[in-house]
């Protein structure tokens, strides 16, 4: 569980970036977190794995307050995958990049093996094994990072920015293997601009703006509000804006998927035939 | 002539066994709003720095064919020289920015040009309005926000208001409204001014309507290269596995349940919002 009690943050440089932040995320949780560029979402999910610590506030990492343990304990319980897949990736090869944590950890030389070779079949990489990340495309470099995080499969997962330069598939491939982590009771917790994901995943949503939570509930409820989604600087889900211009025919506002928005239509050409 | 054309290219990074890109024969005409998508690995930055010299000059490796950007065969022309005519928002913010400030880092290409310190400073100003940095001109690029970091990208380029500009995937880290912004801004130098764009993506859902024409590659060919609407209906895209915009695939679904919708394929919400208000209306 992560306990986030009333936290200030202000950088060396005089910004605040986040300014009395309370909130609760409870194991197996899914929890996206969204808003404008410059809320203060990676610097709140720095405060989970005791990356930052609060200037004032307090975070409790099960129980535990991150002012009072490394990085390095928390590091074991809580996976961290960085915005900037660069910031995070420094070894000779894909293989070692993703086995690197696993031996840090002490895994079995065999489980090593099987699970980084699953990693990447996980993440399309299989054929990368040997390759430098540094010759691997942006959407790559981003999978490596990834695989580096899932391969000793942590407590909770903190994930900034997943989907960046990810194409559908891979998208899909993606929230499959998070439904299952959430399905295995593991906390799961996103930061992301990719509205069509989230519409797709329907987490739990809470949207950031100016260094403070400004709404926090279904995703459905949440992205389906024009009013509270413009003030984090957020667009709604294409399907969803079809349905806000057509207001006037009485559909459900919530509509989020494709399936849905079919079914809606052709009940509402059915009444009309009768 | 195309303003960018491309015949039989072909390259192979250093040390790599296989070319990322094969046998990629394609022309862009002067004005047009060119989308290019595909698979994660397929070759699409790779394309891009052929156009702006990056490769061969600064990635040296293997180039067997031949690209002309703006009338110059770019192999023959530096770097330098091809920064004239054509601009890269980079994949990574990151890899382009350097300079001690924001405003430092978007003035640094046109006075690297020679432009006269007014215009420079008439030009900056109006592209960090247009990227939504103005109010954080004097911060450094380092100590910003992903997406504030690529509004800086994005804005050192189109101040230098280049005749083609060629964005890789420059949006990923901006928040939606502010990934809207851009597009629209981009969509604009587009039309008034006559730019020609070349953008990176991978969300169609957000980009597909801006497009005359889009490229599709896969496994560092080209598969399929053409008006936006007939290519995003064939089955050929759909087996790629691009995400094809939802009000796109909406209408696929509901053409085959027999709903009277007009016949030409929507590309964004208002298109499909208003070929429904019309089934709606009439029913
Ligand atoms: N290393 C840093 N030093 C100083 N200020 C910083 C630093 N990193 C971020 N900031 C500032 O702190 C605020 C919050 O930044 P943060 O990176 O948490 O935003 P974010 O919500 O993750 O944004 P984005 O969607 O653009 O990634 C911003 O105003 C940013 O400019
Ligand atoms: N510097 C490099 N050296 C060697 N190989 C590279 C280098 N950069 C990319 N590659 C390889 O070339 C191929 C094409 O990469 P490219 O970056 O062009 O793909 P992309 O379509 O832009 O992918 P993404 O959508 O993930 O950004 C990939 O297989 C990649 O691994
Ligand atoms: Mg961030
Ligand atoms: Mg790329």
């Amino acid at each position: 569980m992560i306990e986030v009690k009333n936290v200030y943050f202000t950088y060396p440089n005089g910004v605040e970036a986040l300014k009395g932040v309370s909130l609760t995320i409870k194991d197996g949780e899914f929890v996206a977190i969204m808003g404008q560029n410059g809320a203060g979402k990676t610097t709140l999910v720095k405060h989970f794995n005791g990356l930052l610590k609060p200037t004032k506030g307090i975070v409790l990492v099960d129980g535990v307050d991150t002012r009072k343990v490394s990085v390095a304990t928390l590091a074991r319980k809580v996976g961290f995958v960085f915005q900037n897949p660069d910031h995070q990736l420094f070894s000779e090869t894909v293989e070692d990049e993703i086995s690197f944590a696993l031996k840090n950890f002490r895994f079995e030389a065999e489980t090593i093996n099987k699970r980084v070779d699953w990693a990447l079949n996980l993440l399309g990489l299989t054929r990368y094994k040997k390759t430098s990340p540094f010759m691997l495309s942006g959407g790559e470099r981003k999978r490596v990072a990834l695989a580096s995080v899932l391969a000793w499969n942590p407590k909770i997962l903190i994930l900034d920015e997943p989907t960046i330069g990810q194409d559908y598939q891979q998208k899909e491939k993606l929230r499959h293997f998070i439904l299952q982590l959430n399905a295995q009771k593991k906390t799961v917790i996103i930061v992301t601009h990719d509205v069509e994901f989230v519409a797709e995943c329907n987490p739990r949503v809470i949207l950031m703006s100016n260094g403070e939570i400004i709404a926090d509930g279904e995703a459905r409820k949440i992205l389906t509000d024009p009013k509270i989604v413009t003030e984090a600087s957020i667009v709604p889900p294409q399907i969803t804006q079809i349905f806000i211009k057509l207001k006037n025919y009485g559909f459900p506002r919530d509509i989020l998927d494709i399936y849905e928005a079919r079914e809606a239509i052709l009940n509402s050409l059915r009444k009309g035939f009768k | 002539m195309a303003i960018i054309e491309t015949e039989n290219l072909t390259y192979t990074y250093p040390g790599a066994t296989n070319p990322s890109i094969r046998n990629v024969s394609i022309k862009i005409e002067k004005g047009e709003f060119v989308l290019i998508t595909g698979p994660s690995g397929c070759g699409k930055t790779t394309l891009c720095r052929c156009f702006n010299g990056l490769i061969p000059h600064f990635y040296q490796g293997k180039l067997e064919g031949e690209v002309f950007v703006a009338g110059l065969k770019v192999d023959e022309h530096s770097i330098h020289e091809l920064a004239k005519h054509v601009g890269l928002v980079f994949q990574n913010p990151e890899n382009q920015l350097f300079a001690l400030s924001v405003e430092k880092d978007v003035a640094f290409g046109l006075e690297n040009l020679g432009v006269p310190r007014d215009e420079i400073r008439r030009r900056v100003d109006w592209a960090m309005k247009l990227t939504g940095i103005y109010h954080l001109k004097d911060r450094a690029p380092n100590e910003l926000s992903g997406g504030q970091q690529q509004r800086v990208a994005i804005a050192s380029v189109l101040a230098m208001k280049p005749e083609i500009i060629v964005l890789d995937e420059p949006t990923s880290f901006l928040d939606p409204l502010g990934a809207e912004n851009i597009f629209k801004v981009i969509y604009e130098l587009n039309r008034k001014f006559g730019i020609t764009i070349i953008l990176v993506e991978h969300r169609l859902d957000l980009t597909a309507k801006y497009a005359d024409h889009i490229i599709i590659m896969d496994n560092g060919e080209i598969l399929l290269d053409g008006e936006t609407r007939s290519v995003l209906n064939s089955e050929k895209a759909r087996l790629v596995g691009v995400g094809i915009p939802k009000a796109t695939r909406l209408y696929q679904i509901l053409k085959k349940d027999r709903v009277n919708l007009r016949s030409t394929i929507p590309l964004s919400s208002d298109e499909m919002a208003a070929m429904l208000e019309e089934v709606l209306k009439s029913k």
